[in-house]
């Protein structure tokens, strides 16, 4: 079974490249689902808060209190949308989702302040997703550290400490790979995993399932094409398509949203080609086993987009996991790609520095490959 | 192994399950030669046609085609057999010309060799000149030829048909069973597979095959013989179902079956039962419109041996 005749493979190969061109729902899958999913994940998935919506009551009214609403207008986190008259009208617009932040300017603040006592400003937080109620909670911390800096930094220049008037300790920081710290960054070099994982095992998952819903099969076994050509001959052409898809998906991360791109081209397609391998590998054997277009499409989707999307840190970081499903996730195959793209694109590691994920990948690609190779019989039973 | 002998099969038995699909069937098929297996749907025949092809294992016993035992040696027996498959399997969303070269491919069929083929397929499919148009687009008759071009395109030395004109009309079927006579001439050994009696007359041997089982084998005339013995009447009657009635209680008569608006009767002597039907059924309240001696067709022959098959299974 472990002959392979290139022109027999050829020939398999050319079928089936015809019948994706002649087929509208796989044309659609190889080329419209890539760009709707790089546009809508680039677009969507999105962990930053900016321009958070805050409604204001401000009982005080004074001029120190427009100050501290002025620094939260200059912040990029925030949007001042509305100063309300009482706090009804707030607890309403949080109510209604019209703002995620609802901030309270107490009547005693200005005269708190110019009376050197203790004051404090009450924020309402929308906490239905708290990943953007602990960012504003961040945020939100640090214009008020900075405004309240500034008014010890003037006491102590009124009562001649101007050379006290600096902070002791400060940190110096600079960020490394995503310097704006910006999540698109972050996110966006792993959803060409995530665009891979759903084209490939879609796709592959139909091969051979088609040939027996359609009725082709029998001809194709009476033939002498052996298994292993039917299966190179039928997954070039999808990791041709694959990584075109990949190249697609790249230019668009790069040229459209603007995410950096410092490592080589050829590392990228190389450690794609690996993904891809085990990718469509899983789906040929899914398409093996169920023999129907339908479920094996299901089942692909099932072992290869959830565990790529959930497990493979592409948005949720993996070391913030609980201790079990962490161990979990060195078994996923995707883990390794996500880390090695989100290098490739942002830390710019060539082959060398990829060694961990290149290994793993290798090790799938042979795994998912040898039991692939076995796993179609060119029999009826 | 003799020379000319292409295909062997010896005890070959396929079980599914507890239901025996082949049972214990033998026969040899020379080179050259058109051997048709006729039976009903059901009856084993695609079963044993693909075991032949090494698609499916044989449960016991042995084949050999050209030389290479199916079981041990399919992908030798591939190289060397083209089969058409009972339901048409080609690729119904490539053009006819890209069946022919996807096949051509596969067979390995090489360069110049395969230009010629495919060119010789197309004018016998009939095809030249529709060579673009999607296979799916093409009728029943053009279908069957096709399929039948990329089966043949390697020059196989054995072609399995099963049931190749399944669904094709009358003048398409007398001219695929024309390519079949020349490709037999050339040389090829063609087994094939059919329901329609009227077909089995093609064959220059056949084998009768009933719940898995051989009932009957040799020439269209040597299984006509064998099966009927005595002569055969045909009556027109009326009421049709009495007349069957009473005539199988007649003296003279074995057996009497319906065959389309007529009965079909075996009697000892044709000349007595002449005489003596015509008063006996008068006598009997049924009318007689005609009564004439025929010769045996292979549905005659088909009918005698598995009525007598069945009360006695083995």
């Amino acid at each position: 079974m472990t002959r392979l005749n290139l022109k027999r493979t050829v020939a398999m190969a050319r079928k089936e490249f015809i019948q994706i061109r002649r087929d509208p729902r796989s044309l659609l899958i190889a080329v419209l689902l890539p760009l709707i999913q790089i546009l809508m994940l680039g677009y969507g998935a999105r962990l930053d808060a900016n321009h958070i919506p805050v409604y204001v009551l401000d009982q005080d009214g004074s001029q120190d209190s427009q100050n501290l609403l002025k620094a939260f207008q200059a912040s990029p986190y925030f949007d001042v949308v509305k100063v309300v008259g009482s706090y009804k009208d707030l607890t309403a617009a949080i109510d209604a989702d019209r703002c995620k932040l609802g901030l309270v300017i107490p009547w005693n603040f200005s005269q708190n302040l110019h009376n050197a006592a203790p004051t404090a400003v009450q924020a309402l937080l929308d906490g239905t997703d708290n990943n953007s109620a602990q960012l504003a909670v961040g945020y939100a911390q640090a214009v008020i550290t900075t405004y309240s800096t500034n008014i010890t930094m003037n006491w102590m220049a009124q009562y001649g400490l101007a050379q006290l008037a600096s902070n002791p300790l400060s940190l110096d920081y600079r960020t490394w790979f995503n310097e704006e710290l910006e999540s698109k960054n972050f996110i966006i070099p792993g959803t060409v995993a995530l665009v891979m994982a759903l084209m490939g095992a879609l796709l592959s998952s139909l091969t051979i399932a088609r040939e027996w819903e359609r009725g082709t099969m029998e001809q194709l076994i009476a033939t002498p094409v052996t298994a292993l050509e039917i299966m190179i001959g039928k997954l070039a052409p999808y990791l041709a398509i694959g990584l075109a898809d990949a190249a697609l998906c790249a230019t668009f991360a790069v040229a459209w949203f603007r995410v950096p791109f410092r490592g080589e081209i050829g590392t990228f397609f190389f450690i794609t080609t690996l993904f891809l391998i085990v990718i469509l590998g899983i789906g040929y054997m899914i398409s093996v086993a169920t023999r129907n277009q339908l479920g094996a499409g299901q089942y692909a989707l099932l072992v290869t987009l959830l565990p790529t999307s959930m497990l493979s840190g592409f948005a949720f970081p993996i070391d913030q996991m609980p201790r079990p499903i962490r161990a979990i996730t060195y078994l996923i195959y995707s883990r390794y790609y996500v880390s090695a793209l989100k290098r490739i694109f942002l830390a710019g590691n060539g082959l060398r520095g990829l060694s961990t994920e290149i290994i793993a990948l290798s090790v799938y690609a042979i795994v998912v490959g040898y039991f692939a190779t076995s796993a179609f019989r060119k029999t009826l039973q | 192994m003799r020379n000319d002998v292409s295909i062997i099969v010896d005890g070959l038995v396929k079980r599914f399950g507890r239901f025996t699909a082949v049972d214990h069937v033998n026969f040899q098929i020379h080179r050259g030669e058109i051997f048709g297996l006729l039976g009903p749907n059901g009856s084993g025949k695609s079963t044993t046609i693909r075991m032949l092809c090494g698609l499916l294992t044989p449960t016991e016993g042995s084949a050999r085609v050209v030389g290479y035992d199916v079981a041990t040696q399919p992908e030798e027996v591939r190289q060397h057999i083209g089969y058409m498959s009972q339901k048409f399997s080609l690729y119904n969303d490539l053009q006819v010309i890209e069946n022919l070269h996807f096949f051509a491919g596969l067979y390995g069929v090489k360069g110049a060799l395969s230009r010629e083929r495919v060119a010789w397929a197309l004018r016998m499919a009939g095809l030249s000149g529709g060579e673009h148009r999607l296979t799916g687009e093409l009728s029943g008759g053009w279908k069957q030829r096709l399929a039948l071009g990329c089966a043949v395109l390697h020059r196989p030395q054995v072609l399995f048909l099963d049931e190749p004109t399944a669904g094709v009309d009358p003048i398409s079927r007398r001219d695929f069973w024309e390519l079949i006579h020349e490709m037999a001439a050339d040389g090829v050994t063609v087994l094939v597979t059919t329901h329609y009696m009227d077909e089995a007359e093609y064959c220059n041997r056949l084998a009768l095959i009933e719940a898995g089982r051989i009932v009957a084998s040799g020439t269209p005339s040597q299984i006509k013989q064998s099966a009927i013995r005595g002569d055969l009447l045909l009556v027109e009657c009326t009421p049709l179902g009495r007349g069957l009635e009473v005539l199988r209680q007649a003296p003279g008569v074995h057996d009497a079956a319906v065959f389309g608006a007529a009965l079909h009767l075996v009697v000892d002597a044709a000349a007595q039962s002449l005489k003596e039907l015509p008063g006996y059924l008068t006598s009997h309240d049924v009318k007689i419109d005609r009564i004439q001696p025929i010769s045996p067709s292979l549905e005659d022959a088909f009918v005698e041996l598995t009525a007598k098959g069945r009360p006695n299974p083995t």
